[in-house]
């Protein structure tokens, strides 16, 4: 028997989660499926008009993300909190946060990446260029952690709540939409002939910061609701 | 040594207990009783920092466990009401998952020895789905078999045991005690622990 490190243990919850994840394969896919189906209805919904759908690419693919990412966030801690892993994570020899923190990338790991490698596919259905492809890749690269990670503070506060899906959108939507106009305004820009870095580089910012303060946060409002 | 000094908890409006004061040394089991709702769990919780105390301390070696935190959480280990076992599991991956939150890394063939000891021979490779409610609480007490932490809390753990499990507890617990370990437990069966003298602490 051996003492395990901080990073052992954050290995070991990442680990875990993406086992679980692959044994409830159909949870995963539902999430994936409801991007590709809400990106897939614009096209048809407003007609073969290129300029236009060209336009409203990158705002189409972005929302999609967003309320997909939605769908996957009830499940973040309920499972957990419902079988007594929780309890047992909150007793661990390693902080909280941390712990959290793995939790976050499992979940970006199985619900934000997925997105990001689908999106070049739809993208073409709106005959995006190939640079606003790219630029809008980099951006999901960098703002559906975020998602994830503002997600998972909704998720902790509405734990075992009725109905707390619902309220967890409500919570969380309006806290992403610096993500959104960011993500968003980088392929615009690239789209008329401007250098995108800056809203790149705000949304890195965005990341940074999500990093730093939301496994904090989020371990508190775990705290608060095993009460 | 675990003291609790002049705790108090309440549970929404209502108080529980108040001036609750005891000390737990090395070596000493401590059976919590009362009547359901006297608030036996919510004194565990208490203990484990799932809630906060409305008055009083919780010491451990002497410092306040607030402070402590994850230094005490290491010399712990909670058995609550849920198991903290997952469905889609093995046997196997649930004790080796939940030993590893707890800070101890099992190789696959200590975790074998242990599941044997409780009993799952043969049931290791089985998704938890598949086992009965007292082989899955046979899979959370193996828990206690990798565990080196010095103060165990254990709530109900022989609820769903047959009377062979509940021996193997009484065994366990014994051999904890005489390693210097502490427990303090609930339980509505009754519990003996081969030459141990048991402190009872009664909530009304």
């Amino acid at each position: 028997m051996k003492k395990s490190s901080l990073s052992g243990l954050v290995v070991l919850v990442i680990r875990r989660d993406l086992l679980l994840a692959v044994r409830r394969r159909a949870d995963v896919l539902t999430t994936l499926i409801f991007f590709v189906m809400v990106v897939s209805l614009f096209p048809l919904g407003v007609g073969p008009e290129m300029d236009m759908l060209r336009k409203m690419a990158a705002g189409v693919l972005w929302v999609a993300a967003l309320l997909s990412s939605m769908l996957s966030l009830g499940r973040l801690f309920s499972a957990d909190y419902l079988d007594g892993t929780l309890e047992q994570m909150m007793l661990a020899p390693q902080s909280l946060s941390m712990l959290v923190l793995g939790k976050m990338a499992a979940h970006w790991t199985v619900s934000g990446l997925p997105l990001v490698l689908m999106a070049p596919v739809l993208g073409v259905q709106f005959d995006m260029p190939a640079q606003a492809l790219g630029v809008l890749i980099i951006g999901l690269l960098l703002g559906t952690p975020v998602l994830s990670m503002i997600g998972a503070i909704g998720a902790a506060l509405t734990l075992g709540l009725r109905g707390g899906g619902v309220l967890l959108s409500l919570l969380v939507l309006p806290l992403c939409i610096p993500v959104l106009i960011f993500g968003t305004g980088a392929v615009e820009a690239v789209s008329a002939g401007l250098s995108a870095a800056s809203h790149l580089s705000l949304l890195g910012a965005l990341l940074v910061l999500a990093l730093v303060s939301t496994p904090w946060v989020t371990a508190q409002a775990l705290r608060i609701s095993m009460e | 040594m675990l003291e609790v000094s002049n705790l108090a908890c309440s549970r929404g409006d209502h108080r529980l207990f108040s001036g609750l004061s005891f000390t737990l040394h090395p070596g000493q089991i401590m059976q919590v009783q009362g009547a359901n709702g006297s608030g036996k769990t919510s004194l565990l919780r208490t203990l484990c920092g799932f809630l906060m105390p409305d008055e009083g301390t919780i010491a451990w070696r002497g410092e306040d466990t607030r402070n402590l935190d994850e230094d005490f959480h290491a010399e712990m280990l909670y058995l609550g009401h849920l198991n903290a076992i997952k469905d889609e599991l093995s046997a196997l991956e649930n004790l080796r998952i939940s030993a590893g939150l707890a800070g101890i890394e099992l190789n696959e063939k200590e975790a074998i020895t242990a599941l044997r000891r409780m009993g799952l021979r043969g049931r290791e490779r089985l998704p938890a789905k598949v086992l009965s409610q007292g082989q899955r609480r046979r899979v959370a007490l193996a828990r206690l078999l990798v565990s080196d932490a010095g103060l165990w809390v254990l709530d109900e753990p022989l609820t769903a045991l047959d009377a062979g499990a509940v021996a193997l507890v009484q065994e366990l617990i014994a051999e904890h005690l005489a390693r210097q370990g502490m427990v303090i437990f609930t339980t509505h069966q009754p519990l003996q622990v081969a030459g141990m003298e048991m402190c009872g602490l009664s909530l009304s």
